[in-house]
Formats: structure tokens, sequence, C-alpha cells
């Protein structure tokens, strides 16, 4: 058995690594949302033009940055776990599933809700809007995979390259705003040229956003943490049942 | 902010404004519970699976 000790050293030492920061990582996570939430309600002013249903930016913008930061982590992941087969990789790819498919689906919630007052619909069938439902698909399907296939090794497999040919919707949605004609600004904040949002509403959203950033993190520790723990479980059980 | 009934009506945007952050904290704060709890049930069965082990001890 001199291969499990390459194989659990690793996720040994992330067990003990996150241990250690996940409290800090958590405590860092609720001070920026607290202070980015209290800036965005109170402090911040009314758009010029959207009057006060501008608040809706701090949640709207920091949920769909995060549900495009999932799909990318989790492809990232993938070629490392297709390519190296380092132990880790597919569950990092794992359990960021969960947590982008959420915030996909509160970046599509958010934008239906921003976009009745603004543009008068819920939903509109455009580049934008449609590239991101796909990508909620996306994580659907690929949580599906794990869901359905028995053979972990084989689901981790196909998942990955879900992962990875999903991973082209991702300059999809990027650029969507700018290929094609949609009810949906261009990018604000983002850009090559600098910013064109006001600071007064720009700092509010970044501090939001490394806010949500931080808690996507601590979620993303937890999830990868209890994932280790289960295949140990499996392990022990299916040593059991052998002897 | 005049007064807290000015604020909570967003300037006429509060039936949008409301829902939206109250759906975000309760999707993240049902989030974050469900994967702190699915990691203390791991816990508690490889907890379990180890006190077996130590009974079947010769």
């Amino acid at each position: 058995m001199t291969w499990s000790i390459h194989t659990f050293a690793s996720p040994t030492r992330f067990m003990a690594f996150s241990s250690i920061v996940l409290p800090y990582v958590w405590a860092a996570a609720i001070a920026f949302i607290a202070v980015g939430m209290y800036l965005a309600l109170f402090v911040s002013p009314a758009d010029y033009q959207q009057g006060e249903s501008v608040r809706m930016m701090y949640i709207h913008v920091p949920t769909a940055w995060l549900s495009q930061f999932g799909f990318g982590l989790m492809a990232f992941a993938s070629a490392i776990a297709l390519v190296f087969r380092h132990p880790l990789a597919d569950v990092a790819a794992k359990s960021a599933a969960p947590i982008g498919a959420a915030f996909t689906f509160l970046a599509l919630v958010t934008g239906a809700l921003w976009g009745k007052p603004m543009w008068g619909t819920y939903w509109v069938w455009d580049a934008r809007l449609t590239s991101v439902l796909v990508l909620f698909f996306l994580y659907l399907g690929y949580m599906a995979i794990w869901a359905t296939i028995e053979d972990p090794n084989r689901a981790a497999r196909v998942a990955a390259v879900l992962a990875l040919v999903g991973a082209v919707n991702l300059p999809i949605i990027r650029f969507s705003v700018d290929w094609w004609n949609t009810l949906h600004q261009p990018a604000s904040v983002f850009r090559l040229d600098g910013p064109t949002i006001h600071p007064s509403l720009l700092w509010p959203l970044l501090i939001g956003a490394i806010g949500f950033t931080l808690f996507f993190i601590a979620v993303h520790l937890v999830r990868m943490r209890a994932e280790i723990l289960r295949r140990r479980v499996r392990t022990l059980q299916m040593q059991r049942a052998a002897t | 902010m005049s007064n807290w009934a000015e604020f909570f009506a967003m300037g006429g945007y509060g039936i949008y404004v409301w829902p939206s952050f109250v759906i975000v904290t309760v999707v993240m704060v049902g989030l974050a519970l469900q994967s702190w709890f699915d990691l203390r049930t791991q816990k508690r069965l490889i907890a379990e699976l180890e006190v077996i082990s130590e009974k079947e001890k010769p």
C-alpha cells in the first residue's frame, strides 16, 4: 500500500492548512460584506438616471462575477485533474460547482429584478442573459454527472471534460455585450481603459465584491474538506466490506 | 436619508430592491449552512468508523 501515502499526503496537508485559515477567511468575508453592504445601502449616492434602483448593482455584479469565477475555477481544476491526476484537483472542481450554480441563480434573479424597473421586462432572450442561463444549465449538468455516474474515477473524467468544453461559454458571456445588440450594458469596471463607473459607486462595489469572493473561498474550503472526508468514509467502508 | 420609511421605499423601487437583497441573503446563508452541516456529518461518520475498527481489534 505504498501508493496510499502519495494519494493522501496532499489532502492531509490540505486538511491541516484549511482548518487553520478558515476562521480568518470567514472573518474577512463577513467584515468586507458588512462594510460593503453598509456603504451600498446607506452611503453611496442614488444614480442620476437609475435613482435608488442602482443599489441592486451591489449584489448583482458580485454574484454575476462569482458565477463566472466559479466555472473558471472548475475548468482550471478539471484541466489539472485530467493532466496531472492531482488528488485534490477533482475535489476542488466538484466542490466549486454548487457554489457557482447558486451564484449564477442569484445573478439571474437579481438581474431580473433590476431589469423590470430599468428595462421594463424581467427577461429577454438576448446574448448576455441567454449565455448566463446556459452557464446555469452547464453547472446543473456537471452536478448531474457526479450524481449519476457510480464510479468516482469515471465521473471525475466525464465531468472534467464537460467543464473544459463548457468553459468556451465564458468568453462568450464576457464579450456578448460587445458582439451582439443587447439590453445589457457593456463592461464598466474591468475595462482596458479603466472603469467608467463613478468612484462613489465603484468603491462600495469593489469592497462588496471582495467580501463575496472571500465568502466563495470560505464555502469552497468547507465543501472541499467535506468531500475529502466523504472519500475517506467511502474507503474505510470498502475496507470493512473487504475484510 | 431623513427617515426609515423613506429608506425602505427606495424611491419607489423598494419592491425590487428588497426582494433581491433578501434572496441573496437567504441563498448565501443556506449554502453556507448546508456545506457546514455536510462537513459535520462526514466528521461524525469518520469518528463512528474509527470507533468500530477500534472495537474489532483483537
